[in-house]
């Protein structure tokens, strides 16, 4: 006889059958809407790059909604997760970096907005923001900046960091081109912009081939001591 | 001395391990966890009939948790010679498996009545198993053919039940390509407006369902001939990479060498030619 494990119950003793009225779901209060980002810190440069698809369950929401935010001429933000939290958040980053402005008279810098970040996410470390977050930027001395984070607040500073729904497919690709990770007699000459943005592009189209939620676009957020320059690349829409 | 196993092995699914499962689902569920879920795996299958015969077609992507796993992979099964086809979502293994059976029991079955077989007959066959399981072989499947009762289509859900209708679609992407169907289906098309249909359907899953993707398959059958159009449309083309990223020889360090020469003689010799496309 065939029996499944909805005949058992809590104990692993066979269920009565009868009806249970009306039954109540635990309601979930997030939702994973995809995206992968990406930043890379160059001698004095910073990208950050990230898709552009929206999706839900197998849906997609939209094709143009990037998750790159820029916060101010030497700072760029990505965002992936849960997008009502990411939209929240930078809502917030963006207030907080109003205030300081008129406080301190000056504007925030990469390494501020970074450990300012990571208080406003272990703030909420009981119930937080659903969101991985990575800031590109230049420093105080104009060379490129990392800082990524985990949902809570844990930070550091990186050279090139990969986050999102296709973070586990991008950061080996970047170790080895980057970092030079596993490799054996190859100079090891610093990145320059134009290769880097090559790159970025490459592991993006990468990427989509293998992961469902990342494709539609990509878009590159280049910054310089010159500002903050944009650019977009379509990927495959499937 | 023989060593002879006192336990006849039962074949089929076994259920030793329900009860375990339902108490760890049990304590994980008090830990706020949750044990891990049977996926409904990506695709979008679609099937009409039009004046000369059936039209089946599909998409070409496996996915596995959300990884594409196959870029590239087959879900138009056939099984037997003269007309009748298959399309498969669903566990990948179930639709391997199901072909086959299907395949062999329809050249019997042929062979008993002396006929040639019916589509009605391998749906039948189809249903009374996927029922005998339960719902346990996770396929849902098409079958689309063209039989001495004229073309066909059936569909086949997991646990048994079945519908005939002049146009259909199974997968994640059944309501992208559903709404292609009803908005331009009509009975009796002609066959090159008919394949045009069946590839829009099949591309409105591609783009619109995250588990669809890639190639349209087609399959064309009518009562004198059988048109498998393997990658019949590309709406997708893959990104053209812009680096260079190959190696030079010597870029991987080798850590130790140990040679063993082997002591053998050459008896024979034979060439077989990877495929390195």
């Amino acid at each position: 006889m065939m029996m499944s494990a909805q005949a058992y119950g809590d104990k692993g003793k066979m269920k009565e059958y009868h009806y249970t009225g009306p039954v109540e779901h635990k309601f979930s209060p997030y939702a994973f809407n995809g995206g992968t980002v990406l930043a890379v810190a160059g001698e004095d440069f910073a990208l950050v790059a990230s898709d552009t698809r929206l999706s839900e369950g197998y849906s997609i929401h939209s094709r143009d909604s990037p998750k790159c935010y820029k916060l101010t001429d030497t700072t760029v933000i990505g965002c992936s997760g849960f997008h009502g939290d990411c939209l929240t958040l930078t809502k917030i980053i963006e207030a907080r970096l109003k205030m300081y402005k008129h406080s301190n008279n000056k504007n925030m810098t990469s390494g501020a907005i970074a450990a300012m970040l990571s208080t406003i996410l272990y703030g909420r470390r009981f119930f937080p923001y659903y969101v991985y977050n990575i800031i590109g930027g230049l420093d105080e001395e104009g060379r490129g900046a990392v800082y990524s984070f985990d949902p809570v607040g844990s930070y550091q500073r990186d050279t090139y960091k990969a986050g999102g729904s296709a973070s586990a497919m991008l950061q080996p690709l970047l170790d080895n081109q980057i970092g030079f990770k596993n490799m054996e007699n190859v100079e090891q000459v610093p990145l320059s912009l134009e290769k880097a943005v090559q790159l970025v592009k490459d592991v993006f189209i990468s990427a989509a081939e293998r992961d469902v939620y990342t494709g539609d676009a990509l878009k590159i957020c280049i910054i310089t001591k010159e500002g903050v320059r944009e650019e977009i690349v379509p990927l495959r829409k499937d | 001395m023989l060593n002879i196993s006192t336990k006849t092995p039962t074949g089929g699914f076994s259920f030793e391990n329900t009860r375990r499962n339902a108490v760890l689902e049990a304590n994980l569920s008090e830990k706020g966890y949750s044990a891990p879920n049977a996926r409904k795996t990506g695709t979008t299958i679609a099937g009409l009939i039009f004046k000369d015969g059936v039209i089946l077609g599909a998409d070409t992507r496996a996915t596995d948790d959300m990884v594409v796993a196959d870029k590239n992979c087959m879900k138009i099964h056939y099984i037997s010679l003269s007309e009748t086809f298959f399309t498969l979502p669903g566990v990948a293994a179930d639709a391997d498996v199901t072909t086959q059976m299907m395949s062999s029991n329809v050249e019997l079955h042929s062979l008993s009545t002396g006929r040639p077989p019916l589509v009605a007959m391998v749906t039948r066959q189809l249903k009374q198993m996927l029922f005998r399981y339960q719902g346990h072989i996770g396929s849902s499947l098409i079958v689309g053919g063209v039989d001495v009762n004229g073309p066909q289509l059936y569909s086949i859900y997991p646990h048994g039940s079945y519908d005939k209708l002049p146009f259909l679609t199974m997968g994640s992407g059944a309501a992208s390509a559903i709404s292609v169907f009803e908005d331009r289906y009509k009975p009796n098309m002609e066959l090159e407006e008919a394949k045009q249909l069946v590839r829009d359907a099949i591309t409105a899953g591609i783009f619109c369902d995250l588990g669809s993707g890639s190639n349209v398959d087609l399959c064309v059958i009518t009562d004198k001939t059988v048109d498998y159009l393997r990658g019949y449309d590309q709406p997708v083309q893959k990104g053209m990479r812009g680096g260079t990223y190959r190696y030079k020889p010597g870029t991987t360090a080798v850590l130790t060498k140990t040679v063993t020469p082997l002591p053998l003689d050459v008896v024979d010799e034979s060439v077989q030619v990877m495929d390195t496309e």
